[in-house]
């Protein structure tokens, strides 16, 4: 492989975890209270509003139901709206951000509802206003679920960014297709697909850890 | 609910002699006067649930009173209310009609702020602990106090003396997982205890621990009601916990109240088929061998038996008994325990003479006929 080759390799895959770092924040940032909401809102609920909560659930479900390729595309006036631009990282971090959230607030909200109810009745009797529930209760108690969700939504979203190069977006998956399948560059292909696998692994190990030492507790 | 003697209420003038010394749980710098616990009344309380299958009456026209200090013991099958009416005290539940007072005050109008305050008032402990598995003890029995506010300082020294009237001071570093189901009871009994309660409301707080164990968490709420002065109220499916602590039972069946009155009266002289079926377990039934034998007639030589129930304030007097018996009289099964004072339980004999069921009726016994035996011999 030539030097720029390895220029263009490290470059994108700074990119792909710019991308998914970035969009996993966001993802965390709103997905943490969109699943708080799903599981306190329904009726017999802490914060109980059915109607609120039936119209969020299925707002969740037809983000999830679109493939990512055509969310990347349909969001285009939202993501010039937000990031200004429709080309390049940011585009691409915008959609990712779109697509990842609902996706791992379903994964967060079934932590969330593994909780014992008798810990809510417990803290109730203890004098705990509803945000102590949240607060103390019900996040911290859900967290190894939550940080196992949240290492399934990571690995999903480095698969979701290979489409990012549809915007101009670069990453690993972006070489991969103009390099290593539109030029037939075995070479670029394997070292690709081995970084992938590499970073998945990585993750998924970093995940499993924290998730083991949560749980020993 | 009248007039009867709660043991262990009185126990507040010993403690607080010694509570300059060791005083377990004190609240806030403040008076030092001695706490006692608080009062709980039901009036005409009622639960009924609604749900697709239509309407479940939980509780029916439930009217009660609990005084200060009480040990007081509500037992019932499983779905007779007890829990729910358990729950109305500290409104985890609130009742369909009818009122609940705490301290002579009507709690149904609290709002959320009134309610936060009252339920610090009242601690709870449950049958499968509730403990907050991400929190150490420490942490789990502290939470009280951080969401009431309370300032570090204070909190450390509260949950301190809250772990070393449990026996856990060694564990409050520990995270629940790693303690026994004896251990996790004491912390949340330590939890409900921080905030300086007046009432303990315990939701089959034993059911989920071996008999050893029962005996030292029940030992150790008797305690804490000595101590403390705090009035107990728990709900179990067991006679054995009744007896072992309470000064009082409430008897629920099918949401009513079947019967009540003090413990020793319940056991020795049951009313209700209900406190009958609970008090099963305690009792010896006929023995095999004998009630393939009985028959309902008398026959020449056969003996009859006759069942004896005590429960009063003088223990069972067998000379007398034997003389009313007017002649050989055997002992075939005697369960005679004493509880809050009185001579309580019942037993089997079987006597030769004709007239002796309604000689020993004379003399002021309660005798049952079960029917007659011939002699084995």
């Amino acid at each position: 492989m030539s030097p720029q080759m390895i220029d263009r390799l490290s470059q994108a895959a700074f990119d792909t975890l710019f991308m998914v770092g970035v969009s996993a924040s966001v993802a965390v940032a709103v997905g943490i209270p969109l699943a708080l909401f799903l599981v306190t809102s329904g009726a017999g609920g802490i914060f109980p509003a059915p109607r609120a909560n039936r119209v969020v659930g299925i707002v969740v479900n037809g983000f999830r139901a679109v493939p990512f390729i055509v969310l990347l595309v349909a969001l285009i006036p939202f993501t010039r709206l937000v990031v200004g631009t429709t080309i390049g990282v940011w585009a691409a971090i915008v959609p990712l951000a779109v697509s990842a959230t609902p996706f791992f607030a379903r994964i967060a909200e079934v932590s969330l509802r593994e909780v014992d109810p008798g810990l809510i009745e417990a803290a109730q009797s203890i004098g705990c206003r509803r945000r102590h529930i949240l607060l103390h209760v019900l996040l911290p108690e859900a967290l190894p679920g939550i940080v196992g969700g949240l290492t399934i939504t990571l690995v999903s979203m480095i698969g979701a960014s290979a489409v990012a190069g549809a915007v101009g977006a670069g990453g690993l998956g972006d070489v991969a297709i103009r390099y290593g399948y539109q030029r037939f560059d075995t070479t670029v292909m394997t070292v690709v697909i081995a970084i992938l696998i590499a970073l998945v692994c990585l993750v998924q190990f970093a995940g499993d850890s924290a998730v083991r030492r949560l749980r020993a507790r | 609910m009248d007039g009867l003697a709660f043991v262990g209420l009185h126990d507040a003038e010993a403690w607080a002699g010694g509570a300059a010394a060791s005083r377990p749980v004190s609240a806030a710098p403040a008076p030092a006067a001695p706490r006692t616990g608080g009062t709980v009344r039901f009036e005409g309380v009622s639960k009924t649930y609604r749900s697709a299958g239509g309407e479940v009456r939980a509780l029916e026209d439930i009217s009660l009173a609990i005084p200060a200090g009480a040990i007081v013991g509500i037992i019932g099958r499983s779905g007779a209310g007890k829990s729910s009416l358990l729950r109305t005290v500290n409104r985890l539940e609130e009742p369909t009609s009818g009122r609940v007072l705490i301290d002579g005050e009507p709690i149904a109008g609290l709002g959320t702020e009134g309610l936060v305050a009252l339920r610090r008032r009242i601690g709870m402990i449950f049958q499968h602990f509730n403990l907050l598995s991400a929190k150490t003890v420490r942490q789990n029995v502290a939470l009280p106090l951080r969401v009431a506010g309370v300032d570090r300082a204070e909190t450390a020294r509260r949950v301190e003396e809250a772990l070393r009237l449990v026996g856990l001071e060694g564990k409050a570093d520990s995270y629940p997982s790693r303690l026994s189901g004896g251990q996790k009871q004491r912390v949340g009994i330590a939890r409900a205890l921080v905030s300086d309660p007046e009432i303990l409301l315990c939701d089959e707080a034993t059911s989920a621990l071996d008999p050893e164990t029962t005996l030292s968490i029940l030992g150790l709420l008797r305690d804490i009601n000595r101590r403390l002065g705090l009035t107990i109220i728990l709900i179990t499916h067991e006679m054995s916990v009744i007896r072992e602590i309470c000064s009082e039972v409430v008897v629920l069946e099918a949401g009513r109240v079947a019967e009540t009155g003090p413990v020793w009266r319940v056991f020795g002289a049951p009313e209700h088929p209900a406190t009958r079926a609970l008090l099963a377990p305690l009792t010896h039934a006929l023995p095999e061998d004998l009630a393939g034998r009985v028959s309902p007639h008398p026959v020449p030589g056969a003996r009859a038996l006759l069942r004896i129930a005590f429960a009063g304030r003088e223990a069972p007097d067998l000379s007398a008994l034997a003389a009313a018996a007017g002649g050989s009289v055997r002992l075939l099964q005697a369960e005679i325990e004493r509880i809050q004072g009185h001579a309580v339980g019942r037993m089997l004999v079987a006597a030769e003479w004709p007239e002796a069921e309604a000689q020993l009726r004379a003399i002021g016994l309660n005798v049952e006929g079960i029917g007659y035996v011939a002699a084995d011999d």
